[in-house]
């Protein structure tokens, strides 16, 4: 069997080639004139960060040293060598990442629960009036984009040192982010349901209890076990500003050059993160079945 | 009705109270986590009335005579952040290809690299500035490498799970036309995955603005430097005008990049 190649004449050819010619030319000259702008941006940042390579040179053999220190006992030899002599501080490490889970915990827990108040005013289809939405929007903005750990430096000066200030900087922060998260979910509910209630002359409250939230508490669990993950992480630095849990102990060991302790305490939080995943992953597995997982 | 739907209405008591059950187990630890982390009622009414008064002390948000010096601040997170996330884009791609299944196949060298991934993720962000700190010094630069550390564990994880949602057939085809190893990701590969890539890439400098705030609280440079200084001497109306000046911008990157990430992807791919 043959095949016939068609072969255009040559001025048709030449007119094709010259609209190819100038598209794929317009397209090399954005894509360099982007580059140009993203090279000349990170040279000023760059500048502005006070970039300079030469420290990076000096000084990246204390970044490897730094791991090598910190895998040292005070002995000399390596930290696995005498895991108990390592891991000697265990018992007090366990009752501050304990302390870590439960503030994360808690934070977590109080702060889905208010974003599970504020979400019904904050979603397009459930808010009662469009002022309110647009009041609660902006405040649930506000507790999203402040970080954590500043509500935790200012809430440390008003309720004093300690789990509190930690406590309630997680809870603002889970609020303002699960409260988007949640209205997303409302947003995307089925409207009919609420129709079909508010027909039998039931008040808003009722439509929201019996309409939307079975539809959405799956979701809403998720998320939250979401954020919970992403909580231990936070609340393991809290510490740095005095807002308890792990990172306190954590700043000391590395204020104070105790190298083998901040390797200990490392691959404490490391472990339990890791834990952690494995288990919310699992969790939120079993309850919404595998595609929820996705 | 009752009659014709016996299982709506007379469920097991075990389903009925399943429920509830375990809301109330997750309230018994909630209420065991405030006495345990010493929530009193009176702590908290006093530190009510303190923030009230620190809320009082903010208005109005003035910056005082150091304006300049927090212009220059918020420049050196922008720049902390813009750096940080690059280097790690950059690192990260190599080390992704080597974690995509559909990449490597052997699992032995598929597994060490996700897990000095995950390692890498574990850690904080303050953490790595503070580890940093120890190595470059105190000042920005300490900062753009911790972002850049903490971000290359979240991007390789990212960027293999690009990769393996690739389609597998361009490649095929690179390969049946004997192309190398390196002619399929070249040819296969990056087109397909470039602009998830640039997408995300994109995301993460904006969300990086914000943790780029924050790293310099332990001294990591930029404007949470001048943030933690001002509130330990309780300038409060430095304080809020600062934090207004974090709000605003971030939404200006938040706009900025979702203008970008649209004329990248175009508009459908995200929604």
């Amino acid at each position: 069997m043959t095949v016939a190649v068609s072969i255009l004449p040559e001025q048709q050819l030449a007119v094709l080639n010259a609209a190819y010619r100038q598209a794929v030319a317009r397209r090399r000259w954005r894509l360099f004139l982007g580059t140009v702008v993203f090279a000349a941006a990170l040279f000023l940042a760059a500048v502005g960060a006070e970039v300079n390579l030469r420290t990076l040179f000096t000084y990246f053999g204390n970044f490897v040293s730094y791991f090598d220190r910190i895998l040292t006992l005070d002995s000399g030899q390596r930290v696995w060598t005498d895991v108990g002599e390592w891991l000697w501080g265990w018992r007090k490490w366990l009752k501050m990442l304990a302390e870590t889970l439960l503030i994360s915990y808690v934070g977590t827990l109080i702060g889905a629960t208010f974003a599970f108040i504020l979400n019904f005013f904050a979603a397009e289809n459930t808010s009662p009036a469009p002022w309110l939405r647009f009041v609660v929007r902006r405040l649930l903005e506000f507790a999203r984009t402040v970080p954590g750990i500043v509500f935790a430096l200012v809430f440390v000066i008003a309720f004093g040192l300690g789990p509190m200030a930690g406590v309630l900087a997680i809870a603002i922060h889970s609020t303002g982010a699960l409260g988007k998260l949640f209205s997303e979910i409302v947003e995307n509910a089925d409207m009919k349901p609420v129709e079909g209630i508010r027909s039998t002359g039931a008040s808003w409250l009722a439509c929201m209890r019996f309409a939307v939230v079975p539809q959405v508490t799956a979701g809403y669990a998720s998320y939250a076990l979401l954020r919970f993950e992403i909580n231990v992480r936070e609340a393991s630095v809290m510490g740095f500003v005095g807002a308890g849990g792990i990172g306190q102990e954590l700043v000391v060991a590395i204020r104070k050059f105790y190298y083998s302790d901040v390797s200990a305490i490392l691959l404490t939080i490391i472990v339990t993160v890791f834990v952690i995943d494995i288990t919310t992953g699992w969790l939120r597995g079993r309850l919404f079945g595998k595609e929820a997982r996705a | 009705m009752r009659a014709r739907y016996p299982d709506v209405f007379d469920r097991p008591a075990s389903a009925r109270l399943a429920t509830p059950a375990m809301i109330v187990a997750a309230f018994a630890i909630l209420i065991y986590g405030l006495v345990d982390l010493d929530f009193s009622p009176s702590r908290f009414v006093a530190g009510l009335s303190q923030l009230g008064w620190i809320g009082r002390m903010m208005i109005p948000p003035d910056p005082g005579s150091s304006l300049p010096v927090y212009l220059k601040a918020l420049g050196e997170t922008l720049s902390i952040a813009l750096l940080g996330t690059t280097l790690a884009a950059i690192f990260a791609l190599p080390v992704s290809l080597l974690a995509a299944r559909n990449v490597v196949a052997s699992k032995i060298l598929r597994f060490p690299v996700r897990r000095v991934l995950d390692s890498i993720r574990g850690v904080d962000t303050l953490i790595w500035a503070l580890v940093w700190i120890n190595v470059v010094g105190l000042g920005p630069f300490a900062g753009v490498l911790a972002i850049a550390v903490a971000d290359f564990g979240a991007f390789g994880k990212l960027f293999s799970e690009a990769i393996e949602g690739a389609d597998q057939k361009q490649v095929e085809g690179i390969r049946a036309s004997g192309g190398s190893a390196l002619h399929e990701i070249r040819f296969g590969l990056l087109p397909q995955v470039l602009p998830v890539i640039a997408g995300q890439v994109l995301y993460f400098i904006e969300s990086n603005t914000r943790s780029a705030t924050i790293i310099g609280i332990v001294g990591a440079g930029g404007i949470g430097l001048q943030l933690a200084e001002q509130i330990r001497v309780l300038e409060w109306q430095k304080v809020s005008f600062l934090i207004l000046m974090i709000l605003v911008a971030v939404a200006a990157i938040d706009f900025i990049s979702s203008k970008l990430r649209f004329a990248i992807i175009g508009r459908r791919a995200i929604a």
